[in-house]
């Protein structure tokens, strides 16, 4: 190893309660056996230390893949690596995690291990694109690193304009909001793009986000150009006992403020003999009342999912969230993950086709409205997708017959199947 | 690597969840009947069989060197049952099934320096970007502010002493990798590019950066001879979205490039629908290795949401609920003509009514 870098100002976030991530960088520097993992830690340390004191980054990209694939590696190499030499290729190799990110600790020790080997020894779980993040290795060890994690299960993750990586909350597994199978619909749905994720060549990033419920506790709808979000079509549940237990415990008067009229609908009330009337019609499943009260309101048993499309961050128009395109399908049978693995691929298809170049699929339908998306895709207009019908009267109406007909039309339909 | 080592991928995606997941949960998956939040950090769910599983929550330096990784294996294994899953916001939880282990579990991780907490109405770990670590484009440090934030905030980690959860994001460049939070702390620059016009033409592909622009402020210019690019500084907004592409457009700078708070944001339904966040602070030095002018702003908005608002409300519905003057007004905010949204739409957020509070 070179000398070691001093590293002031970074000693200081050595200091203080919350773990220091400093202070992991120095242990594989000083306590590790292997020579080449202490001097990566020491030229990362060197060149973070530079970038603490000159307020600027010194990493670029550039082009690094495995044998087969395009994507999956953000390549790093230092623009100071003649300072730092040890740490001048410093690549991450982005890897998806087990769907609702669950790992055994042998699983865990095994991944490290492998890592420990061909890398740096440095590892997040997870980045906020969902992945799995091996941060530090040379492109000579790559390859190496990624055929021993594949060979166990392991695949890479999105980068660049691609299919990413998917997320999908704890859900069935550990939630009773959980509305559907969150990691059967994430992997149903990700696999089937497995070809998008690895070899970039999309218009832009497309992600896939699932929640359970409408807590949305993966920000699905901010974040995702595909969210699926767990909801229900019947009564939510109630537990009348448990509802007066709670209210025997937290107070009248908590119950009012609290839970009562906290519903967005008014669709609560309180009866005089201190039960709960729920207006299921006018509920919009937006469960507050459920998460103050999880022991006396449930979600109901018709359960299904809501598709909102084109969320997104900042880049290049402006934050978007995602607009409903289904209000509610069924997610349970083969039958139903067919069709929601088809409606991907439609939405996916009519972009990668119609997208500007680094445009999401949010900006597309803001550039070519909402109508004209749906007819690409095939899917009818449904109030459910507006939060109020157009103000405008700047538009030629003269299909408007035609359309009213088709509406009641379709309507006919539906009633009789 | 010789052609003949190379090995062709096994196509597998995203991998299985359920040969990693405690038994426990996968006897009872989709039949959970409730939970209850026992104490902070843990949480126990109760399936409709009646088998109960205790969750323990703990926050870790999320960059994981390999002693750590082993160590937080260790716990699993000692303490708990060998299966673990990281949150959304990268703590870890481990899952016991008997309450007998549950304070042995919570001790081991506390001896081992890691912070059990993050559950219901506390400030949640921070959800967090790669900054001068790793990423290509940053403005900033990101481990680090989040070290320094945390060090300060820990007692909200460790304790349910917030209306509602809060969840914190930083972000180290205007995309916002690190997306809506209850209180999110981001790079704002400040100054237009400053352009290295030897590089352009070798680095850059001059069309791609001039469409980047969200304004139309770029076009292509030849410099001193050389194909390059220029920037109509009255019309740029600094950005950076043209530095990704282009790495010329120099966008950092050591003493402008500034920190800004926002708040309001939050993505789950409940009660209203989703928000994105609202501008409140900027200005603020990007000052390594402690942040403390940022910290020092959000530990202000926090304790103003902590006093003033109703339980259940998050930062957004308690500034909706008390309206944005007196948000300025209890926080001593200055209120600038920055606030004032000019982007798309731009009209939707003013005020056209007679609702005032005074």
């Amino acid at each position: 190893m070179a000398t070691k870098h001093v590293t002031p100002m970074l000693d200081e976030l050595e200091t203080g309660p919350w773990p220091s991530f400093i202070s992991g960088f120095k242990r594989l520097r000083d306590d590790h056996p292997d020579a080449r993992i202490n001097g990566l830690a020491n030229g990362l340390l060197g060149q973070l230390e530079h970038s603490y004191e000159t307020r600027k980054g010194y990493w670029k990209g550039g082009t690094v893949s495995v044998f087969g694939y395009g994507g999956g590696i953000i390549p790093r190499f230092s623009e100071v690596g003649h300072a730092f030499t040890e740490s001048k290729e410093f690549h991450t190799v982005r890897v998806q995690p087990p769907a609702s990110n669950f790992y055994t600790t042998d699983m865990l020790r095994q991944l490290g291990d492998s890592w420990e080997k061909h890398g740096s020894g440095l590892v997040t779980f997870h980045g906020q694109t969902g992945n799995i993040m091996f941060i530090g290795t040379d492109t000579s060890r790559i390859q190496h690193f990624f055929d021993e994690i594949n060979e166990y299960g392991f695949d890479l993750g999105g980068a660049g304009p691609c299919v990413r990586t998917a997320m999908s909350c704890i859900g069935s597994a550990r939630c009773e909001m959980s509305c559907y199978n969150e990691q059967a619909a994430h992997r149903h749905l990700v696999n089937n793009f497995t070809d998008d994720v690895h070899r970039p060549a999309l218009p832009y990033k497309f992600k896939f986000k699932f929640s359970g419920c409408p807590n949305d506790c993966q920000n699905a709808i901010e974040r995702a150009d595909f969210a699926v979000i767990g909801t229900w079509r019947d009564d939510m549940r109630v537990d009348q006992a448990e509802f007066k237990a709670a209210m025997e415990k937290k107070g009248r008067q908590y119950i009012i403020d609290n839970v009562i009229t906290r519903c967005p609908t008014q669709a609560l009330s309180l009866n005089d003999d201190d039960t709960i009337a729920v207006d299921n019609r006018n509920c919009v499943r937006c469960m507050h009342c459920l998460n103050v009260l999880p022991k006396a309101l449930g979600v109901g048993n018709d359960k299904g999912v809501t598709i909102l499309i084109g969320g997104k961050r900042t880049l290049k128009i402006g934050d978007l969230m995602g607009t409903v395109v289904v209000p509610f399908m069924k997610l349970r049978t083969e039958e139903d993950f067919e069709r929601i693995v088809e409606m991907a691929e439609e939405v996916v298809d009519f972009w990668a086709e119609n997208g500007l170049e680094h445009e999401r699929t949010g900006e597309m339908i803001e550039r070519i409205g909402l109508v004209n998306f749906l007819e690409g895709i095939g899917i009818d207009v449904d109030p459910n997708m507006v939060s109020n019908p157009r103000q405008s009267s700047y538009i030629r109406m003269d299909g408007w017959d035609e359309a009213a007909v088709e509406w009641f039309e379709k309507k006919a339909e539906k009633a009789a199947s | 690597m010789a052609l003949e080592d190379m090995r062709p991928p096994i196509e597998t995606g995203c991998p299985d969840g359920f040969q990693y997941m405690h038994p426990m949960l996968r006897r009872n998956f989709g039949l959970w009947a409730y939970h209850e939040d026992p104490q902070p950090g843990v949480l126990l769910h109760v399936a409709k069989s009646g088998e109960k599983v205790w969750t323990v929550r703990a926050g870790t330096q999320r960059i994981l060197d390999i002693f750590t990784l082993r160590k937080l294996c260790d716990i699993g294994d000692q303490q708990a049952d060998g299966y673990v899953h990281f949150t959304i916001r990268s703590n870890i939880e481990y899952f016991v099934t008997d309450e007998a282990k549950v304070q042995p579990l919570i001790d081991a991780l506390t001896e081992a320096g890691f912070i059990v907490g993050g559950t219901r109405n506390s400030v949640a770990m921070m959800s967090h970007t790669q900054g001068w670590l790793h990423c290509d484009i940053p403005g900033t440090d990101a481990s680090g502010v989040v070290k320094a934030m945390m060090d300060e905030l820990i007692t909200e980690f460790k304790e349910w002493n917030m209306p509602n959860r809060v969840h914190l994001t930083t972000s180290c460049c205007q995309i916002n990798c690190g997306g809506q939070g209850d209180i999110a702390i981001n790079v704002q620059h400040t100054k237009p590019p400053k352009i290295n016009h030897d590089l352009v033409a070798n680095v850059c592909e001059r069309p791609s950066v001039v469409a980047r622009c969200p304004v139309a402020a770029i076009r292509p210019a030849l410099v001193n001879g050389k194909p390059s690019l220029e920037v109509d500084e009255k019309k740029c907004i600094c950005c950076g979205a043209c530095f990704p592409p282009c790495p010329p457009m120099m966008i950092n700078d050591a003493e402008h490039s500034k920190l800004a708070v926002w708040v309001g944001g939050n993505h789950s339904n409940a009660r209203g629908k989703p928000t994105f966040q609202k501008l409140v602070a900027a200005g603020i030095p990007n000052n390594p290795p402690r942040w403390p002018e940022a910290t020092a702003v959000v530990k202000n908005i926090l304790n103003a949401y902590k006093a003033d608002a109703r339980d259940w409300e998050r930062v957004g519905e308690w500034v909706e609920r008390i309206g944005w003057p007196r948000f300025f007004e209890i926080t001593n905010l200055p209120f600038t003509k920055y606030h004032v949204d000019t982007w798309k739409g731009a009209r939707n957020s003013l005020n056209a009514s007679t609702h005032i509070r005074f």
